[in-house]
C-alpha cells in the first residue's frame, strides 16, 4: 500500500469512531475543554467567580436562570462549576506535564542501561509507590501552606512511579529485541536507540495511559479541595463546592451534588477515551 | 470394512470482521482401527481446523461448519448433544498437544491435572475408582511414558520439568483413559531435533504396542514417513492427494506434494531445484 | 526453599524502602519547613524561646545528627508529641490505627469479594450483556469521587431511607471498651457481646462501600483483563480436550493462573486505597489514623503528620508483604523462580 501513514491514520480514526464507549469519552472530553476555555464567555454570570454576594437569591433551585441553582451566598452554580473545570484541568496538565517526561525518561533508562542505573530508580520508584499521593500532599500542605501549587508539585512528585514501572516493563522487553540489536550492531547512540528506537514504541502505551491518568489526577485533586487543602476561596474549585454544599445537605443538594457530578463526568471522559484507545492500539496491560 | 474415524466431505466457514472465508473445502479422510495415518501440510492449509473440527474443539463463532459430516464408530459426531460429544473427548478420542511449554497449567502439579483428568473421564465411563487408584494409574501411564521416576514427575509443577519430560507428560494425559484414536497436533516441534527424534519414536511405540489409531498431523514430511503408513496431503482447505506414505515419496502425483516433497533439504546441500549456498 | 530466599529478599528490600520512606519524610518535616521550632511557635515567640526549642528538638546539631536521632526514635516506636493532643504521637496512632485498619480491611475484603466473581462473570460472558454491566459498574466505580460516593451514600442510606448510621464506629449510647485488639468486629467476639458485633457491622457498611467502589471496579477490570488472556492459553484448551468440564475450567483452570496480576496491582492500589481512607474517614466521623491526621495538619501538628504518614508506609509494605506471600502461594513460577 502506498502513503501508509495516511492509510493508518484514517484506519484507526475509523476503527476509533467505531467504538462507542472511545467516542462518548472523546466529547465528554473535548466538551469540557472547550468550556474551560471558554468560560467567560459562555457563563451566564461570570462575575460569580469571585466573592460575589447576593444574599436573597441565596439557596435557590436549579432553574431556566440558575441551571444549577445557587450557593449560599446567592452565587450560581454552573457558573461556577464551568470555571472550577479550569482547575481540575490545570492540575491535571500540570501534574502530567511533570510526571510523564520524568518517568518515561527514568522508566527507558532503568530498562535500557540496567545495573545500578535500574537498581537505583526502581528502588527509588519502590519508596515512592509507598506513599499515597493524597498523603503527601497533604503532609506538603502541613509543612508549606495549603496551596494548589504546593498540591500539584507534591502530586507530581509522587505520580511519575506509575509511568516509571510501565516504561521500565516496555523497555524490559523491547531491550532483547532485534530491531534493537541491530541498531546497536550498527553502532547507534544510547541517545538514539532511547528516543528513536524505544520511546516511539512506547507512544501508545503512555497515550492510554495519559488519558486515564487525567481523570485520577483530577479526582486526587478533587479529593484535597475537598479537604480544604486546594485552591483556596472564592476561586471556584469543583472538590471545594461538593465540600461547602455538604453542609446543606440534604435539602439544598444541588449544591454538592451536581459539582460532584461534574467531576465524576470529567473523570469519566477520561476514562472512556483512554479504555477506547486502549482497544485501538492493543495494549491491554496498561492500567 | 468401516473405518474408526471417517471425515466426509467437512466443510467450515470462519466469519471475523464480516468477511467469510471457506477455510475447509470439502475434506474426506479415513482412519481405521490400529492404522497410522499422517495429515500433511503447511500452515494455514487446513489440516489445524480438520483437527479441531474432529475433537470438537472449534469455536462457533467465528468458525461454522457448513457442510459434511464426522463419523466416529458409525456415529455422525456432529449430531452428537454437546454431553455426548464432550464424553468421547480424552475416552474414545484423545490429542497430543503440540507445544509442551505452554499445554501445561502453571499453578497445579502434574499429578493434580492428571488425577483431574482421569477423574473425569472415569466418572463419564462409569467406572469407580478411588484417589489412590487413581494416582497409581498416573504413575503407571507415566512409567509408560519413559519417564524414569514417575512419584517425583508427578509431584512436579511443569515449571520444574525439561520440554522433553512435559511433552511426554502431555502424552501421558493423552493416553490415561486408553482411547482409540490418538491424535498427535505436530508433537515435538517445540523442541529440538534428538528430543523431537525421541518422541516420536516413543509415540510411534506406544501406538503400535497397544494398537490404537494415530492421526498425526504435521508440515514435517521427515515425521510423516517415521510416522505413518498412509498420508493425506492437504492444501488451501482441500486434500489434494492420498497415498501409502511410500508411494507418496516415490511416485508424488500432484503438483503441491511435489513441490513439497522437493522443498524438504537433503544432506547434499541442495534442494530437487536448486542450490543452497551456505 | 527458593521461596524463602525470596521472601528474605522482599523483607530486605522493605526495609530499605522504609530506610527511603523515612528520609523523605525527614526531609519533610525538618528540611522544607526552614525552621520548624518557629514554625511550631508560630510568629509572635521571642528569638530566646525558638532558640531553645531548637535546642531542645536538637536542631543545632548538623543534618546528619538530626537524621540519626529521628531514625533512633522511629526505632524505638517514638514518634514525638503532639501540639494538637499534648500526647506522645504513637499513644495517638496507636488508638486511632485499629479504626483504620479495621475498615481498610473490610474494604479489601469487600473489593476482593465482589470484585474478583463480577470481573469473572465479565470474563466468561465476554462481550455479551453481563460483560457489558461490569464493565459500566467498573468504569463508574472507578470515576465516582471516593468522598463524592460517600456523601451520597450517607443521604441516601442514612437520611432519606433511615436504614444504616452515617457516623462512628458505634452508637454513643453503648459502651463498649475495643481493649484486646482495638477491632470492633473482634473484640465484639470475645467479649460475647453480640449487640456491638451487629452495630459495629451497621456502622462499617457505608464507609467500606465508599472506600471499596474504585477498588472493586479495578479488581473486576483485572481479573476480567487476567481470565480473558488465560483463557486463550493452550492449556485451558488442553483441558478441553482431555474432557475437564467447563465449570471446573473456569473456576479452577483459568481463575488460580489469572490471580497473579490483580492481587500484585491490588497491593500497589493498596496506597490510592489509604488516601481514600482520608475523605471517607472524614466524612463519616470515623474515628481513625486518617482522620487524626487531617485534624493534625490543620493545625500544622508536624510530629503528627509525619507519624500518620510514616505508619501508612509502614501499613502499606506490610500489606504487599502479605501480598508476596499469597502471591508465591498461588502460583508456584513464583515461588520456585523467587520472583514475579
Amino acid at each position: 500500500m502506498t502513503d501508509a501513514p495516511l492509510t493508518n491514520a484514517y484506519q484507526n480514526w475509523f476503527r476509533f469512531s467505531r467504538n462507542p464507549t472511545a467516542m462518548i469519552g472523546l466529547v465528554i472530553v473535548v466538551i469540557c475543554v472547550m468550556a474551560a476555555i471558554l468560560a467567560p464567555h459562555i457563563t451566564p454570570f461570570p462575575d460569580h467567580v469571585g466573592a460575589v454576594t447576593n444574599f436573597r437569591a441565596r439557596h435557590l433551585p436549579p432553574s431556566s436562570i440558575n441551571w444549577f441553582g445557587t450557593d449560599n451566598v446567592g452565587r450560581d452554580i454552573f457558573t461556577r462549576v464551568i470555571f472550577g473545570l479550569r482547575i481540575s484541568l490545570l492540575l491535571a496538565v500540570v501534574v502530567l506535564g511533570i510526571a510523564i517526561p520524568v518517568g518515561t525518561i527514568l522508566g527507558m533508562a532503568a530498562g535500557y542501561f540496567g545495573g545500578w542505573t535500574e537498581i537505583v530508580i526502581m528502588r527509588v520508584t519502590d519508596i515512592a509507590l509507598a506513599i499515597p499521593p493524597l498523603v503527601m500532599a497533604l503532609a506538603v500542605a502541613a509543612v508549606l501552606s495549603p496551596d494548589l501549587l504546593h498540591s500539584m508539585l507534591a502530586i507530581a512528585s509522587l505520580w511519575w512511579t506509575w509511568h516509571t514501572r510501565m516504561i521500565y516493563s516496555i523497555t524490559r522487553q523491547l531491550r532483547t529485541q532485534e530491531f534493537i540489536e541491530a541498531a546497536e550492531t550498527l553502532g547507534a547512540s544510547k541517545f538514539h536507540i532511547l528516543f528513536r528506537e524505544i520511546l516511539p514504541n512506547c507512544v501508545s502505551a503512555i497515550a492510554v495511559k495519559t488519558s486515564l491518568d487525567c481523570g485520577f489526577v483530577i479526582l486526587v485533586g478533587a479529593a484535597l479541595s475537598f479537604l480544604g487543602l486546594g485552591i483556596q476561596p472564592p476561586t471556584p474549585d469543583l472538590g471545594t463546592m461538593v465540600a461547602q454544599g455538604a453542609s446543606f445537605l440534604p435539602d439544598y443538594w444541588w449544591e454538592s451534588v451536581l459539582p460532584g457530578l461534574a467531576i465524576l463526568f470529567l473523570a469519566l471522559g477520561f476514562n472512556l477515551l483512554g479504555d477506547g484507545l486502549r482497544d485501538l492500539f492493543d495494549v491491554e496491560d496498561v492500567r | 470394512m468401516s473405518a474408526l474415524l471417517s471425515v466426509r466431505d467437512l466443510s467450515v466457514e470462519f466469519t471475523t470482521y464480516g468477511q467469510t472465508a471457506k477455510v475447509l473445502q470439502g475434506v474426506s479422510l479415513d482412519v481405521q482401527a490400529h492404522a497410522q495415518i499422517a495429515l500433511v501440510g503447511e500452515s494455514g492449509s487446513g489440516k489445524t481446523v480438520t483437527m479441531k473440527a474432529i475433537m470438537g474443539l472449534l469455536r462457533q463463532p467465528p468458525a461454522c461448519i457448513t457442510g459434511g459430516q464426522i463419523l466416529y464408530d458409525g456415529r455422525d459426531l456432529l449430531m452428537l448433544a454437546d454431553r455426548d460429544r464432550v464424553a468421547l473427548r480424552g475416552t474414545a478420542m484423545s490429542m497430543v498437544f503440540q507445544d509442551p511449554m505452554s499445554s501445561l497449567n502453571p499453578v497445579f502439579t502434574i499429578a493434580d491435572q492428571m488425577t483431574t483428568i482421569l477423574k473425569y473421564a472415569d466418572r463419564r465411563l462409569g467406572r469407580v475408582r478411588g484417589a489412590r487408584d487413581r494416582m497409581a494409574r498416573v504413575h503407571e501411564v507415566l512409567a509408560q511414558v519413559r519417564m524414569r521416576e514417575p512419584e517425583r514427575v508427578s509431584a512436579s509443577y511443569p515449571i520444574m520439568l525439561s520440554g522433553g519430560m512435559r511433552q511426554r507428560v502431555l502424552i501421558a494425559m493423552a493416553l490415561l483413559s486408553e482411547p482409540a484414536l490418538l491424535i498427535a497436533d505436530e508433537p515435538g516441534t517445540a523442541l529440538d531435533v534428538t528430543t523431537q527424534a525421541q518422541i516420536l519414536r516413543l509415540l510411534k511405540d506406544l501406538v503400535t504396542q497397544r494398537g490404537l489409531a494415530l492421526l498425526m498431523i504435521t508440515h514435517n514430511l521427515g515425521v510423516v514417513r517415521e510416522t505413518s503408513s498412509y498420508v493425506y496431503v492437504m492444501n488451501k482447505g482441500r486434500v489434494v492427494e492420498e497415498a501409502e506414505t511410500a508411494t507418496l515419496f516415490a511416485n508424488p502425483q500432484s503438483d503441491y506434494t511435489k513441490s513439497l516433497i522437493a522443498a524438504v533439504p537433503r544432506l547434499t546441500g541442495g534442494t530437487r531445484y536448486g542450490t543452497v549456498t551456505p | 526453599m527458593e521461596f524463602l530466599s525470596f521472601l528474605i529478599k522482599r523483607v530486605l528490600w522493605s526495609v530499605l524502602v522504609l530506610v527511603g520512606l523515612s528520609m523523605v519524610i525527614f526531609v519533610i518535616a525538618r528540611v522544607v519547613p526552614g525552621d520548624p521550632a518557629r514554625m511550631a511557635l508560630g510568629p509572635r515567640a521571642t528569638p530566646e524561646q525558638v532558640a531553645q526549642l531548637q535546642t531542645e528538638l536538637g536542631l543545632d546539631r548538623p543534618i546528619v545528627a538530626q537524621y540519626g536521632r529521628f531514625i533512633e526514635g522511629l526505632t524505638r516506636g517514638d514518634l514525638g508529641r503532639s501540639l494538637l493532643t499534648e500526647r506522645p504521637v504513637n499513644d495517638d496512632i496507636r488508638e486511632t490505627f485499629a479504626a483504620t485498619f479495621e475498615l481498610v480491611l473490610c474494604t479489601m475484603v469487600l473489593a476482593m469479594g465482589i470484585g474478583v466473581p463480577l470481573g469473572m462473570i465479565a470474563a466468561y460472558w465476554k462481550d455479551q450483556w453481563p460483560d457489558t454491566a461490569v464493565r459500566f459498574f467498573a468504569i463508574f466505580a472507578a470515576v465516582t469521587p471516593s468522598f463524592f460516593l460517600a456523601l451520597l451514600l450517607q443521604i441516601l442510606a442514612g437520611y432519606v431511607l433511615h436504614l444504616l448510621p452515617t457516623t462512628g464506629r458505634l452508637p454513643n449510647s453503648m459502651e463498649f471498651e475495643a481493649s484486646t485488639t482495638g477491632l470492633l468486629l473482634i473484640d465484639s467476639v470475645i467479649a460475647g457481646r453480640w449487640d456491638v458485633l451487629g452495630e459495629a457491622l451497621r456502622h462499617l457498611l457505608l464507609p467500606a462501600i465508599a472506600l471499596a467502589a474504585a477498588t472493586m471496579g479495578q479488581m473486576a477490570r483485572l481479573t476480567r483483563a487476567s481470565m480473558i488472556d488465560v483463557s486463550r492459553q493452550d492449556y485451558i484448551e488442553a483441558a478441553r480436550a482431555f474432557g475437564i468440564p467447563e465449570w471446573l475450567r473456569v473456576t479452577k483452570y483459568m481463575l488460580r493462573p489469572s490471580f497473579v496480576p490483580p492481587l500484585t496491582i491490588m497491593g500497589l492500589e493498596f496506597a490510592s486505597l489509604i488516601g481514600g481512607a482520608f475523605v471517607v474517614e472524614m466524612v463519616f466521623a470515623w474515628p481513625g489514623m486518617a482522620a487524626y491526621g487531617i485534624r493534625t495538619i490543620l493545625q500544622k501538628d508536624l510530629n503528627a503528620v509525619m507519624g500518620v504518614v510514616m505508619v501508612s508506609g509502614v501499613f502499606f509494605v506490610l500489606v504487599n508483604l502479605a501480598i508476596d506471600v499469597m502471591v508465591g502461594f498461588v502460583d508456584p513460577r513464583v515461588r520456585i523462580r523467587g520472583r514475579r
